[in-house]
């Protein structure tokens, strides 16, 4: 960066820079540091008396059995909708990635869902699957009571499940097919020479080399699931049925503006502020080794 | 393609098609549903071709929740996130890459960290910023002057008077400075404007230098025609991304003439309440209006769409 031509006004420079540090101040290190003070103090809410509790608030955060469902529920919910997405959409990529024709109009197709808002995705699958209305209510004709995502938790988890990998699906499908896009021609057509089939240069080749991308999505998958998720929970389950898709982000907004408890809110912030600081870091150690790959 | 694979192809076009139908389904049979009366749209199995009330529904529901105003505001919000996100990421990358001072790395090191945690997870801290957005500078200031009685206070000499400092407060709640200013606030589109600097031939600058351009002349007759394609890139993710936010207007707006489109669809869900009839056909109407905008920008801009999402990284 050094050898670089630059200009020499430094009052300029710090004048341009000036309004974006002053932003991430005020809405970012600010409120970060702030929900630490408040993790570490008990407060009544909106004003009163502020009290130093040590770290208080997370022993009750952690004694909680009900904070340990929503753990267990976002895991859950990570691994589930992860799995799914990155599956569907390598499966998606590599088919597109072999050209055939019209293949414009799959790619062009497969990436609509990534622009609706998780909301209104919410919304139509809410609908889609509800139990008495929609599509998949069919099902219940056949075999009566046997799909009810407002009253059956492991049905609403499904439901959370699917209409979240519906819409990440676009996302991993777009940096999948520009992974497998990027492995030189010439490397496919050597296989070919060499025997190897469409599968086996999928499965030698192709995977092997899109191992970077892999591990890019995995990470990113995995923190948006604990993070994008709020608007499919709050339109399709509001956390219930009793609990069952309570994940970390709802229980948070439910426990700090529902309740009113910020000092809770806060310490369940900071273990979510952990969480997803040490994937990132896991990211960006990636990110250094993928510069070595290419 | 490589060798001739008729069977393999069969199969490549028949998994597509079915991605086709999973991708495509769910819109198609939210259409349906907005296109039929509220009897119809309730049958099970419900009919899958489209009915007779279209307008009807859309009329209806753009009426009942007042999407004239919703819309003026989303739009506000998401222009104004795209306007505010992409002069700020230029000027800072501009600083970073094109000057020399000491600070530079740190700063660079400030702005980039906070792409690691979304608005979603410090919601409630910045929920109490946008209260009164100059808190955290009294805050500072306060830290300030009252740091020699604290340090004094430490090693046993007391007495010292605190310091007080009251600054007016500045509320950004219900307003449209405190739906977009949060959403600027993060290093996204800085990283993507620095990636770039950094590939503007060093010679352009040597060049501008003698013709004797000063910086600000660079930047805006050289740099800023050269990055259009990223600018444009950058405008199609924020405007996708500010539209489709949710979490954060439903919490800094209470008055109504304030809420944006996607907050709206709180309020379409079917009541479970009670004796409230299950207006699906308004409910799916309501959900085609607050898709709309964001995926007509991704149809139509899908090239600068794409390379924007794959150059941010995030």
């Amino acid at each position: 960066m050094d050898r670089r031509a630059t200009f020499k006004s430094s009052w300029l420079a710090f004048a341009l820079i000036a309004p974006q540090l002053v932003l991430v101040f005020i809405f970012f290190y600010w409120p970060a540091a702030q929900s630490l003070f408040w993790a570490l103090t008990l407060e009544a809410p909106f004003g009163g008396t502020t009290q130093f509790v040590g770290l208080q608030n997370f022993e009750t955060v952690f004694s909680d059995k009900l904070y340990w469902n929503s753990v267990r529920v976002s895991i859950l919910f990570a691994l589930c909708s992860t799995t799914l997405t990155m599956a569907m959409s390598l499966l998606l990529a590599s088919f597109v990635d072999r050209q055939l024709a019209g293949y414009r109009v799959y790619r062009f197709v497969y990436f609509w869902p990534y622009a609706i808002a998780a909301p209104a995705v919410g919304l139509a699958f809410r609908f889609i699957f509800a139990p008495d209305a929609g599509f998949v209510s069919s099902i219940n004709k056949v075999f009566p009571n046997l799909w009810n995502p407002a009253l059956d938790g492991l049905d609403a988890f499904i439901l959370i499940v699917i209409a979240n990998s519906w819409k990440m699906i676009a996302y991993s499908f777009i940096f999948f097919l520009a992974g497998l896009q990027a492995i030189p021609r010439t490397i496919t057509e050597a296989a070919a020479m060499d025997g190897a089939g469409v599968l086996r240069r999928l499965w030698d080749l192709q995977l092997p080399l899109l191992a970077p991308t892999f591990f890019f999505l995995l990470v990113i998958n995995i923190t948006e699931s604990f993070v994008d998720s709020f608007g499919i929970v709050d339109i399709i389950t509001g956390g219930g049925p009793a609990r069952a898709t309570d994940l970390m982000v709802f229980k948070i907004y439910s426990d700090g503006f529902k309740g009113l408890d910020y000092s809770m809110a806060a310490a369940q912030s900071i273990v979510l502020m952990v969480l997803v600081v040490s994937l990132t870091f896991v990211q960006f150690r990636y990110v250094e080794k993928r510069v070595h790959y290419a | 393609m490589i060798e001739r694979t008729p069977v393999l192809n069969f199969f490549t076009h028949l998994a597509m098609l079915v991605g086709i139908i999973l991708a495509a389904l769910p819109i198609y049979i939210v259409f349906v549903a907005s296109s039929h009366d509220f009897q119809t749209v309730n049958i099970v199995p419900m009919p899958l071709t489209p009915g007779y009330s279209l307008v009807e529904n859309y009329t209806k529901v753009w009426t009942k929740s007042d999407f004239g105003t919703k819309f003026v505001n989303s739009f506000i919000v998401a222009t104004g996130v795209t306007i505010g996100k992409i002069a700020i990421a230029a000027i800072t990358a501009f600083s970073i890459v094109f000057f020399n001072y000491r600070l530079k790395m740190l700063f660079f090191w400030l702005i980039f960290v906070t792409l690691m945690l979304p608005l979603e997870v410090r919601i409630v801290p910045t929920y109490a910023v946008a209260a009164n957005a100059l808190s955290p500078i009294q805050g500072v200031l306060n830290g300030l002057f009252n740091a020699p009685a604290l340090l004094l206070g430490l090693i046993g000499i007391e007495g010292l008077p605190q310091v007080a400092l009251k600054l007016p407060e500045w509320n950004l709640l219900n307003s449209y400075t405190g739906l977009i200013l949060p959403l600027v606030a993060t290093a996204t589109g800085t990283f993507l404007f620095r990636q770039f600097f950094l590939t503007v031939p060093p010679e352009l600058v040597e060049a501008s230098k003698m013709d004797g351009a000063g910086p600000i002349r660079f930047f805006w007759d050289v740099l800023l025609p050269l990055s259009k394609t990223n600018m444009a890139a950058l405008a199609t993710i924020m405007f996708v991304y500010a539209w489709n936010q949710y979490l954060w207007p439903l919490l800094v707006t209470t008055r109504p003439e304030m809420t944006t489109a996607t907050m709206q669809l709180q309020k379409l869900v079917p009541g479970p309440l009670f004796g409230q009839p299950p207006v699906w056909n308004e409910a799916m109407a309501g959900t085609l209006i607050v898709m709309l905008p964001p995926l007509l920008v991704v149809i139509f801009m899908q090239g600068y769409f794409v390379r924007g999402l794959i150059s941010t990284d995030k």
